[in-house]
């Protein structure tokens, strides 16, 4: 489908006021605070990649911007309405989970029930032939297989015409073909003036799509600017070795537990060269390039115990990185905690 | 694969276009929930068939099969048992279960308030309580000495209905409140006594006076006195509409709270 740029395509436009908003937005369940202070704002045509591990606060931001849950306190916004009224949900479009379509109706069926909700939907056949899905018209969603079900998924949330699209990990349990097939749709949905906020587990994705990056852990927003500045915040290599006495590396954070160490640098050759010219005894040497949410935690779980040499300004929670990096002196009073294998 | 583009909105033209209609909306969901039920056929064969069986076993080989009033009394009393578990299963355990699936939470991020949903669930309970009593009706019909005369119909249907409320509040502040589990246990718990109790199964004139005193106070009794008298005209005790009003008021706004209060699954 060809697409025509609309004014907004062009980026995101700074007069307009926001299409979402969050201010001092907290939520809390019982005594766990899942989302705490949240300020953010996604102006129009913006596509926003939102990171971090489970349990960070994503799904609970998202729930607040979809109007599914109220703030404990604080505001939110959308088109400038409470997102709890219907009203304020006409132009937004969502994923239900993949495991959350109804078994037994059928994929049109489904479809057609989003498209009931809105005054000029995508007719069903042509939503159905633009995400691959137009043979399965028939089938009931209970028979399809995992990517197709989270095909029909993400293609409800386009049914409605959008102006603003929440994709809450769309492409967790595709192969790489339709994960890129995803992509590219959301790519064109994105220049054709539209407005994303995605969450996914992992770098490559946002990497891949997003304009600006919002790492969310433990309730808050760590880090908000665009992909360059929050690559630059964070050493992107990971250096592991055992060795009883480590030399000063130049690494920008150290983690270490015993004779194992965790070195975190930007230029990991520089510092295996470094290491080896020392001529200290070291094994199990090991270099890694972790997801850059495993190297904000790395980062800031080392908060409490580093011994590192730079203070790269990534602890202070909702530091915006536009422009210059703030340089602060406040150390996470948070317990350490261990990030260790894959999330 | 490609997506759509946001074109209209995007361009900010078409922003005042309004959304479907109230009614439309109701039909929406209406449909969509009687599909996903009806494509389950156990289920919609238990809701039916069950009342007509109790009919069966319990009305159909007694003695007093053959005696109209008696007959009539003891179909009614069954409707009404029929009815009150659709409003305990239907609305009890069905909307529990809505409720923990993330399709329903999907439903309420669309531009729909929750009035639809909500006509959607009680017009698909309608259905469902209708559909048990055909088989019931035509059993009674049949093979029992059971009348109604037209006339009475309406009046019967009315008085089921008003039977119905306080059940029908019951069953959405159990949906609305508890999580499956709780709920299908809770409905279990409460529909054989409730129905036993109100004189659902055995008529209230074969308890003793004790059973009875306790009886006169139960959403059930006053419901069954209530049916009785309608279709067989019989004089309706002075406790039934006041016990009946005060459970449905009181169901109602336990319902209506335990609605205000639901965000579907409790945790994230």
């Amino acid at each position: 489908m060809t697409s025509h740029p609309a004014p907004e395509a062009t980026g995101p436009d700074a007069d307009a006021p926001p299409l979402a908003r969050l201010v001092g937005a907290t939520r809390r369940y019982g005594d766990v605070v899942a989302l705490d202070g949240v300020t953010l704002d996604v102006p129009a045509g913006q596509l926003l990649g939102l990171l971090g591990p489970n349990g960070a606060g994503k799904s609970t931001l998202l729930q607040l911007l979809c109007g599914l849950r109220r703030p404990t306190s604080g505001t939110v916004e959308l088109f400038g309405r409470p997102p709890w009224e219907p009203a304020g949900r006409a132009r937004l479009g969502m994923t239900p989970q993949e495991t959350g379509l109804p078994p037994t109706l059928r994929v049109g069926e489904v479809v057609d029930v989003v498209a009931g909700h809105h005054p000029d939907p995508v007719p069903t056949a042509e939503l159905l032939e633009r995400f691959g899905l137009a043979e399965l018209r028939r089938r009931q969603t209970g028979g399809l297989s995992g990517g197709q079900k989270r095909r029909l998924a993400v293609a409800l949330a386009f049914v409605g015409r959008p102006r603003l699209v929440l994709l809450d990990e769309p492409t967790t349990g595709l192969d790489v073909d339709a994960r890129h097939d995803l992509w590219d749709a959301v790519r064109e949905y994105h220049r054709g003036g539209g407005t994303v906020v995605l969450t996914s587990h992992y770098l490559e994705e946002v990497e891949a799509l997003a304009e600006r990056v919002v790492v969310v852990d433990r309730g808050r927003v760590l880090v908000d600017g665009t992909l360059d500045e929050v690559r630059s915040a964070v050493p992107a290599r990971r250096v592991r070795l055992r060795a009883a006495a480590l030399p000063d590396l130049g690494a920008e954070r150290v983690v270490s537990h015993g004779d194992h160490h965790e070195l975190w640098a930007t230029d990991a050759d520089a510092l295996v060269r470094r290491l080896v010219q020392s001529g200290s005894e070291f094994s199990e040497l090991e270099v890694s390039s972790p997801s850059l949410e495993e190297a904000f935690l790395a980062v800031t779980a080392a908060g409490g115990q580093d011994r590192g040499t730079h203070d790269r300004g990534t602890h202070d929670h909702g530091t915006h990185l536009h422009g210059e990096q703030h340089r602060t002196p406040t150390r996470d009073p948070r317990p350490a905690q261990t990030s260790e294998g894959p999330r | 694969m490609s997506a759509p583009s946001s074109s209209r909105g995007a361009t900010g033209t078409a922003t005042a276009r309004p959304g479907p209609g109230a009614v439309r909306l109701t039909a929406l969901h209406t449909r969509a929930q009687l599909l996903e039920t009806v494509r389950v056929p156990v289920a919609v064969v238990g809701t039916i068939v069950f009342p007509t069986l109790t009919m069966l076993f319990f009305v159909v080989p007694q003695p007093f099969a053959d005696v109209p009033a008696r007959a009539t009394a003891a179909t009614a009393q069954i409707s009404l048992f029929a009815v009150m578990s659709v409003c305990l299963f239907t609305y009890g355990v069905g909307v529990a279960e809505d409720r923990a699936l993330p399709w329903d939470s999907y439903l309420r991020t669309l531009p729909v308030g929750a009035g639809p949903r909500l006509a959607g669930r009680l017009l698909n309970g309608l259905a469902f309580a209708l559909a048990s009593l055909v088989p019931l009706v035509l059993v009674a019909w049949l093979l029992t000495a059971a009348t109604l005369p037209l006339d009475r119909l309406l009046l019967t249907t009315g008085a089921l209905a008003a039977a119905a409320l306080p059940m029908l509040g019951l069953g959405l502040w159990i949906g609305y409140r508890m999580t499956t589990k709780a709920a299908l246990a809770v409905a279990q718990a409460l529909l054989l006594p409730l129905a036993f109790g109100g004189g659902l199964f055995l008529p209230p004139d074969l308890f003793p006076g004790w059973l009875d005193a306790v009886s006169r106070w139960l959403p059930t009794r006053a419901g069954r006195d209530l049916v009785v008298s309608a279709t067989t005209g019989v004089d309706l005790p002075a406790t039934t509409w006041p016990v009946l009003a005060a459970w449905g008021l009181l169901t109602a706004a336990l319902a209506v709270r335990a609605y205000r209060r639901d965000e579907g699954r409790r945790f994230r």
